[in-house]
């Protein structure tokens, strides 16, 4: 019994004894954590800025025009188009996204916010569900849905009117909206978003001179729920031969293919392995100078009678208990932190991310101390003290 | 005739180098009873580190016998020496003797602890004899609050504490002062014959000789010499 209690006795004592020290350590583990953690949580916030709004589409497919090369704003349908994708056998609901940008202007803080104004059907696919207020209400009245993000950095409200500013042929025109609901964080491209009903939105979105007296309608995409979801392939099939000149993808394809966001992605997470892997040699390095130091006491413990394994699981135990203070210090200060961060930086706590990061974390410990631990075991009490010839 | 604890046959250990076979120790017999204070002294390089690290059970020998409570050291495989040492011998060094973040107390305990016999009467007895060694008041300091010689002293206790039959003694008194040294020398000498251990102490100052029973002079790697009369021991102490 002694041979499993005592290893972690002589490590928590050794550990009490020198608690300023090992602090340091915990600390410097604590700084990592932090960075790793934030490195996470900033690819979780980019990422879901600029996907979001598809992420969270109650669909499952999305329609493209054919070699628009699953580009939403380079794809241009004709809106008969949402009927005809409406008729097709297998298709539950459908409905017409269409994007532009717009200013909030005349805030009550002065203040200005660029944002991604979005044409979309009520209660189609494409409009967001509100927590606050109710859905838009019909295909076209002046009414509006802004996203959380919205709500947080303009103050706006259930019932306010909310302007935007958009340039038409030559000129800025100003329009009212009437905000009818709050939804939850939308953000598309980045930008906070606001839904209004698509033929209101044809007529407020930012023009061209061409085409402030064009009648024709056009969506970029559209959001299609299947009633089988799980005859995803032949339904896209399906929509792509009956429609014709379309590309129907599903929605984890075009999220991939939203401009930047792969290669976002793998700069992110690159950063993240990197920082895992300083910590790893940082961890490493530390606990390796520490058994150097502890040679001749190592030796004393050997030469005593003390086994291997119980000389080397008080190292281990040493190791996760730092890394593991170290780590909880991290995730708390990070928790801490991110409570005084405004809404404008992108950071986003996902339970999975986080949770991996902070597992990724109490491993680099025990990995990185992995050398110091053999380098213990193989210490000759007999070099150690002294007494080799 | 008091009991043979330790007994050495003809023990030879010869070191491997690039230059060719070094012969460290030399056909060296001798034996050690119960209750026996022995010194092991000799010139550097005479051989008598190398045989205190096989008596200690840290290096096999090359050739020969060495037989603690009848069981030979030189044929136990690694693990089988590591618990021999934790039972059977007890052991204090120059330098480095204690593990700096345990108490005097907690580094005593731990031998008990390695030995699975660290109850209450354990703890008494571990307490007991720090007392005796008169570090009663020192027991919950650390070793760097102590001086050198109180940390010998705990050495010592932490070398009986488990009523090991072999202690052993590499130059215990290398970093005390002369007053010290023969205070700690007295002390080990005392409970060795008290407690009838067989006691063996490496030194290369002479001066502690006076409390052993017999000295055990080695030269390049030979016994060359036994000093078992009192007189003798004490002319040797004396530099004669």
């Amino acid at each position: 019994m002694q041979m499993f209690t005592l290893p972690v006795y002589l490590a928590l004592r050794e550990f009490w004894r020198n608690r300023g020290r090992f602090f340091l350590v915990s600390l410097v583990i604590a700084l990592i954590t932090l960075l790793v953690l934030f490195i996470a949580a900033l690819g979780e916030g980019l990422g879901n800025g600029n996907r979001e709004y598809l992420s969270k589409l109650d669909a499952d497919l999305i329609v493209y025009q054919d070699k628009a090369d699953l580009l939403i704003n380079a794809s241009r349908i004709n809106r008969d188009r949402v009927a005809a994708v409406r008729r097709v056998d297998g298709v539950a609901k459908a409905g017409s996204i269409a994007v532009a940008n717009a200013t909030i202007t005349q805030l009550d803080s002065g203040k200005e916010l660029k944002v991604a104004l979005l044409g979309v059907d009520p209660g189609e696919p494409g409009e967001p569900l509100v927590v606050d207020g109710s859905q838009l209400s019909r295909p076209n009245v002046n009414e509006v849905i802004i996203d959380r993000n919205t709500f947080l950095r303009t103050g706006l409200k259930v019932g306010d009117d909310l302007i935007i500013r958009v340039t038409q042929g030559t000129k800025d025109q100003l329009y009212s909206l009437k905000v009818v609901g709050v939804s939850d964080g939308q953000q598309y491209s980045l930008q906070p978003a606001i839904f209004t009903p698509y033929f209101n939105w044809d007529q407020v979105r930012p023009k061209s001179e061409a085409e402030v007296n064009r009648t024709e309608t056009v969506v970029n995409v559209i959001a299609v729920k299947l009633t089988h979801p799980a005859k995803l392939e032949t339904m896209k099939a399906r929509l792509e031969s009956e429609v014709g000149n379309i590309q129907a993808v599903p929605i984890p394809q075009a999220i991939e293919a939203v401009p930047g966001y792969t290669a976002q992605q793998s700069t992110i997470n690159t950063q993240g392995v990197f920082t895992l892997l300083i910590g790893l040699l940082v961890i490493g390095g530390f606990f390796q100078i520490q058994i150097l130091q502890k040679v001749p006491q190592i030796g004393v413990l050997k030469a005593i009678g003390t086994p291997n394994p119980v000389v080397s699981a008080a190292v281990v135990t040493q190791i996760i208990l730092v890394t593991t203070i170290g780590v909880f210090i991290g995730a708390a200060g990070t928790l801490l932190l991110s409570l005084f961060f405004p809404p404008t930086i992108p950071i986003v706590f996902n339970g999975r991310a986080s949770l991996l990061a902070i597992v990724a974390l109490l491993m680099i410990g025990p990995i990185g101390g992995l050398v110091s631990v053999r380098y213990a075991a193989r210490i000759e009490p007999l070099k150690a003290l002294g007494l080799s010839t | 005739m008091a009991e043979t604890a330790l007994e050495t046959h003809s023990v030879v250990k010869i070191y491997k180098s690039d230059f060719g076979d070094v012969l460290a120790v030399d056909e060296v017999s001798f034996q050690v009873h119960k209750g026996e204070f022995v010194a092991l002294v000799g010139p550097s390089g005479s051989g008598k580190t190398t045989m205190l690290a096989m008596l200690a059970a840290l290096l096999s020998p090359t050739a020969g016998k060495l037989l603690l409570d009848g069981q030979d050291l030189a044929t136990m495989n690694d693990a089988r020496r590591v618990a021999f040492r934790r039972e059977k011998i007890g052991f204090t060094f120059q330098a480095n003797n204690l593990l700096p973040y345990l108490t005097a107390l907690e580094n005593i305990e731990l031998m008990l602890q390695l030995n699975n016999r660290l109850d209450k009467a354990g703890k008494l007895r571990a307490q007991e004899l720090l007392t005796r060694l008169g570090l009663r008041d020192r027991m919950h300091h650390l070793p760097s609050q102590m001086s050198g010689g109180q940390q010998q002293r705990v050495a010592i206790a932490r070398a009986l504490i488990h009523d090991p039959s072999l202690v052993l003694a590499d130059e215990p008194t290398a970093s005390l002062d002369t007053e010290r040294a023969f205070q700690a020398v007295e002390t080990f000498a005392n409970l060795i014959h008290e407690r009838q251990r067989a006691g063996i102490m490496v030194t290369h100052d002479l001066r502690m000789c006076r409390y052993v029973d017999r000295v055990l002079q080695m030269q390049d790697g030979k016994l060359v010499k036994i000093y078992e009369e009192p007189q003798e021991i004490k002319a040797l102490a004396r530099g004669e």
